[in-house]
């Protein structure tokens, strides 16, 4: 009798042990894991799904990157001899989940295949050919959107009045993704600023401007699109806009409660600012 | 040489798969692509990892069809056939823990008394539900984060970078901590083939007439419980944990080991 009750609580004290430090365990991979994820920052692939289903979607089989590199467009025309590809496999010191495929548009920018063949070779489903086919169902790279292109103008020479139309010329889809904007320069009062202008709704965020800009920083360069776009939030809604006004046809009045509609707008807009 | 013959076997079959691999990235060859998570063998059929497939699953993602697909050719393959041959036969990590414990019985690291077994063997199995866990509650393939299997198969591919480190702490793991510490009590690709593989055809079968009791075979075995007839029964070995190596084949002097085919009408 004895000899069962010990048995029995080494038992369940062995059990508590690992349940415990599978507890443990599952908490610091948890951590890790979660940790590894945040790589906000990273370019993926044409097709890439949204980063966030992109990391559950990705097996991490590096079929994208091999078919990249490994494309007949990808011969050195000068030396003949092949080229490193665009895509990359993270690896450990990369600071991007370890092994999803990305590219750096600074060391080798997307070409824009028209045959893309860096999607078609997915089996998880991570790149959707859907997403970069047109409405017959061809594949169509100028719909990717691996990212968008922006202008800080205060390190952009043509900002400065200075005649540069280097990422103008250099973006595979000439005069859409980046247009040239003329303005007055009022400094000499008689030279123009030929200023470049990202369109959103036509930048697929290739790389290729940021690669050819002549400045020593690139003044142009591409972020993952959730980074270099804002957003007004559907609460404002464009009254000279036939179709936004839709939007708001069956709007009932709504009475916001919380601490500002306590106050007036004119009154809280116009106190003094706490710090 | 004679005591050779299934350890070359299987590092040539390991590092010719590397080798392929590696030329589809280099080359373009179109061969084997990809990797161990999912590959393409001739540019056609889809392979995939059971247990990476699991993972992503478990995230909540609905997989493409070539990936299931792959993980069940994978499935059947060493459910039937291999059983847990991925372990010794393919994975490349294998090669390493195989260095470490061959340095440890060299550099006499492999008495009992500097052998720390603070880790059970069954840790693994819970490891591997573990890691399915984490794959739900954070959203990406946990083990694929750390996997070594996969760090090293894509840094011979695609480059190392910091990724070494990875390896060489799974080195030392098995050297200088526990013996055969990752393929035998941690890793949860190894479990997960001892489970799928634990019904398989192919299996190391033990003459108990043969036997003189050296027991040569269980000092190389990297499971060696499984061995536990040895010298006492003449019969399989059907434990699931078996990686089909066929280590203890080669240092047999007495051919009380072989290769065999399971018979399921035999008790």
């Amino acid at each position: 009798m004895a000899d069962s009750n010990n048995n029995r609580r080494k038992f369940m004290a062995t059990t508590l042990q690992s349940v415990g430090l599978t507890a443990l365990g599952g908490l610091l991979w948890s951590g890790y894991s979660d940790e590894v994820k945040a790589s906000p920052l990273v370019l993926r692939p044409p097709g890439a799904i949204a980063e966030e289903d992109f990391l559950k979607a990705c097996i991490k089989c590096g079929l994208c990157a091999e078919a990249c590199v490994n494309r007949d467009s990808n011969i050195d025309r000068e030396t003949g001899k092949a080229r490193p590809g665009t895509l990359k496999m993270a690896k450990g010191g990369d600071h991007r989940m370890i092994g999803t495929p990305f590219f750096i548009p600074t060391e080798v920018p997307c070409y824009m295949c028209e045959d893309i063949p860096c999607v078609p070779v997915c089996p998880s489903g991570a790149l959707d050919q859907a997403s970069v086919s047109n409405e017959k169902g061809e594949l169509d790279i100028d719909k990717s959107r691996m990212g968008l292109a922006v202008v800080h103008k205060e390190s952009c020479i043509a900002f400065w009045g200075i005649q540069c139309d280097a990422c103008y010329r250099a973006c595979p889809l000439l005069d859409e993704a980046i247009t040239l904007e003329y303005a007055k320069n009022e400094r000499t009062g008689k030279h123009a600023f030929l200023l470049p202008v990202v369109q959103s709704d036509a930048c697929t965020g290739c790389g290729l401007c940021e690669i050819a800009c002549v400045t020593e920083e690139p003044a142009i360069f591409v972020l993952p699109i959730e980074y270099s776009t804002g957003k007004a939030g559907s609460h404002y809604v464009k009254g000279w806009d036939k179709k936004d006004q839709e939007r708001v046809k069956d709007a009932k009045e709504i009475k916001t409660k919380n601490i500002r509609s306590e106050k007036e707008a004119s009154d809280y807009l116009n106190m003094e600012v706490e710090y | 040489m004679k005591n050779m013959k299934y350890l070359l076997l299987r590092r040539v079959t390991q590092v010719t798969l590397l080798v392929l691999y590696f030329g589809a990235n280099a080359y373009g060859w179109h061969i084997v692509e990809g990797t161990f998570g999912s590959s393409l063998v001739f540019g056609v059929i889809p392979l995939a990892d059971p247990y990476t497939t699991l993972q992503v699953l478990a995230t909540g993602f609905v997989l493409g069809a070539d990936v299931l697909l792959g993980a069940l050719i994978i499935i059947l393959f060493y459910m039937i056939v291999g059983g847990r041959a991925f372990c010794s036969w393919v994975c490349p990590i294998n090669m390493v823990t195989d260095l470490a414990n061959w340095l440890r019985r060299k550099l006499d690291l492999d008495k009992e008394e500097v052998n720390y077994r603070f880790i059970k063997r069954r840790a693994r199995y819970w490891i591997m539900v573990l890691g399915l866990i984490v794959s739900a509650v954070v959203g990406v393939a946990a083990f694929e984060v750390l996997s070594p299997i996969t760090i090293m198969q894509r840094g011979i591919i695609f480059g190392f970078g910091a990724g070494i480190a990875v390896i060489v702490a799974i080195f030392l793991f098995d050297l200088f901590g526990v013996k055969n510490g990752w393929c035998g009590h941690l890793c949860p690709l190894g479990a997960s083939y001892s489970v799928i593989g634990a019904v398989s055809l192919i299996r190391v079968d033990h003459d108990h007439e043969a036997c003189t009791n050296c027991m040569k075979c269980k000092i190389v075995c990297p499971e060696n419980h499984v061995l536990y007839m040895v010298n006492k029964e003449s019969i399989m070995v059907t434990d699931g944990e078996c990686t089909n190596c066929g280590r203890c084949i080669d240092v047999c002097d007495d051919d009380a080991l072989g290769f065999s085919i399971r018979n399921f009408t035999k008790k």
